[in-house]
């Protein structure tokens, strides 16, 4: 290769490639160091071995509280994964049917997405509101009495995941949209010949053939079930309440770095421990999963 | 796909009810926009009395509103633009040059798909506090255009890779330069798969609230999202300012996505699909 030619295509990764290393690489690789230090304040004062990670899972008060935040992660995690993504499925399979007005039913499907989540979460919290919400007035007008939502330790969890699928429930709808337009529609045709009905067709032919979709799904709702702060962060606060209802490892993580309101106090020593067995178990857990997944997959 | 009559008015009932369950709170917070106190805690739904724009009035006028939707426009914008000359001048290279490098370059970017940033911000903060980069709004800018250049260099590099060799060779005959050839003959083709990346990007960037968290503390830098959740705080007995607040808020991505809302879809889930 010519000299110049080499040169034009350093220049060209150039930015891109520092970029990345300065702000993902070196961050990276820089929390799995502080895992391994105490720290005085922003800078890491001693090497403290294991001792980070022996603290956050074994030790008071990090243990049970950390066990707790991980309970509820998974309870999210399941609840998500059938509700908010079965609705997606199934909107999915009726768009599919181009019946009238479909294409602004897909419009509106997907309009909450595009919504920060500080919108979702405060109009939510809003309309959740135990006396002048209008979640509570509307069951009224059913009959219905109303209940704290998110006040109530019983429902607050719950809550904030209605809150969610509203948000999100577009995205994998659209996906699981596409992945259906692929099938080709002999299959669906022959399938009617042979009498299938609606429900025979969705489990015996859609399913199965959307597999690669659903693997996509999954992964994006592992991640994100395991990620979760935004939401719980505004509509029950840092602490999770009431009285720790709604504490995930995302609030666990952030008051441990940065402090909670209350105490105020960096502790990034621990923080970075937290990050790093969340970062090993999210790696480890979607490679398992996506070699299982990946198995079911049919190419059309 | 056809289906019977039964099957096509079930599916267009369910269909039905869920545009009510997505599109009911947002026509609340919308009509509550204009609805007073006594109003809103009298009835939570219902038709306003009078459309009365005092709330947004106040908005307007009163609160740092304006300069929360401004920093986020500018901070978004400039990500935007660093990111987008960034990613295609990597694409470029990826997918129209052989080199040494190159496959373990692209998996290098690849895997940044993979990295959720957000268990990075302890690193980060030390980082940017050592660039002199906390509270200010080119640091975000530096980790929104980090963040976004994977995503972006994976769906720019596969469009890239699929135009036809002929035009570049034949411009080349001509003698005109390597800068010359990406930039007359072969960017202006692929403008659409920078149209997807942009919009890919630039939604979960003016929408980010962890970043701002975290790194800005002046309120005079705070982007929209989270200058909102401050000023659901400051209000939180003026439930009108605050539907307000959440509508004007809304707004700009909604009148955008009401436009275009092909090209959102397509943006928006392509990095998702292959």
């Amino acid at each position: 290769m010519r000299p110049g030619r080499a040169l034009w295509i350093g220049v060209l990764l150039a930015p891109a490639l520092a970029t990345m290393l300065l702000f993902v690489v070196w961050p990276l690789l820089g929390a799995f160091a502080d895992a391994f230090y105490s720290f005085r304040g922003l800078a890491p004062d001693r090497f403290a071995g294991l001792t980070n990670f022996q603290d956050v899972l074994f030790a008071e008060p990090w243990r049970s509280t950390a066990l707790q935040a991980l309970r509820h992660n998974l309870v999210v995690f399941a609840t998500l994964l059938v509700a908010q993504n079965g609705l997606a499925f199934l909107i999915a399979f009726a768009l599919l049917h181009a019946l009238p007005l479909h294409r602004l039913h897909r419009v509106i499907v997907f309009l909450p997405v595009l919504l920060s989540a500080v919108i979702v979460g405060a109009l939510w919290k809003l309309l959740l509101h135990p006396l002048f919400g209008a979640v509570n007035a509307a069951l009224a007008l059913l009959g219905i009495e109303g209940r704290p939502w998110l006040g109530d330790a019983q429902t607050a969890l719950g809550s904030i995941m209605l809150a969610n699928g509203w948000h999100w429930a577009g995205f994998p709808a659209l996906l699981f949209l596409a992945a259906m337009q692929r099938i080709p529609r002999e299959v669906f045709e022959a399938a009617r010949m042979d009498g299938a009905g609606a429900f025979m067709i969705l489990r015996q032919i859609v399913w199965p053939l959307v597999a690669q979709a659903t693997t996509i799904i999954f992964t994006l709702t592992f991640i994100g079930s395991f990620n979760w702060f935004e939401l719980p962060y505004l509509m029950a606060g840092l602490a999770g309440s009431p009285g720790g209802a709604t504490d995930v490892l995302g609030l666990f993580f952030y008051r441990t770095a940065f402090g909670s309101v209350s105490s105020g106090l960096q502790d990034f020593g621990h923080g970075s421990a937290l990050a790093v067995l969340m970062f090993v178990f999210l790696a480890a857990s979607s490679a398992v999963a996506l070699r299982f997944l990946r198995r079911r997959e049919i190419e059309i | 796909m056809h289906s019977s009559r039964l099957t096509g008015w079930a599916l267009q009932a369910f269909l039905l009810l869920n545009a009510i369950f997505m599109l009911a709170p947002l026509l609340v917070m919308a009509l509550s926009a204009f609805k007073t106190n006594a109003e809103l805690f009298a009835a939570p739904i219902a038709w306003p009395e009078q459309f009365s724009l005092d709330n947004l009035r106040l908005i307007w006028r009163e609160t740092n509103f304006p300069r929360y939707m401004l920093n986020s426009l500018e901070v978004t914008a400039a990500a935007m633009a660093i990111l987008l000359v960034f990613a295609t001048m990597a694409s470029y290279a990826l997918a129209r040059y052989r080199f040494r490098g190159r496959d373990l370059l692209g998996l290098l970017f690849l895997a940044g798909l993979m990295v959720p940033l957000k268990l990075a911000v302890i690193p980060l903060f030390v980082q940017l506090n050592w660039l002199g980069l906390i509270d200010s709004r080119l640091g975000l800018v530096l980790i929104y255009v980090a963040m976004g250049l994977p995503s972006a260099i994976f769906i720019l590099t596969g469009f890239l890779r699929g135009l036809p060799h002929e035009l570049e060779e034949s411009a080349r005959m001509e003698g005109a330069s390597e800068l010359r050839v990406m930039w007359s003959v072969m960017l202006p083709l692929a403008r659409p798969a920078m149209v997807i990346a942009g919009i890919q990007n630039a939604v979960p960037i003016w929408n980010d609230f962890f970043f701002p968290l975290v790194f800005i503390t002046s309120d005079r830098l705070k982007t929209l999202p989270q200058g909102l959740s401050v000023f659901m705080g400051e209000y939180n007995t003026d439930w009108g300012v605050l539907f307000a607040g959440l509508t004007l808020s809304a707004l700009p991505l909604i009148a955008l996505y009401v436009v275009l809302s092909r090209q959102f879809i397509a943006g928006l889930t392509s990095g998702a699909l292959k």
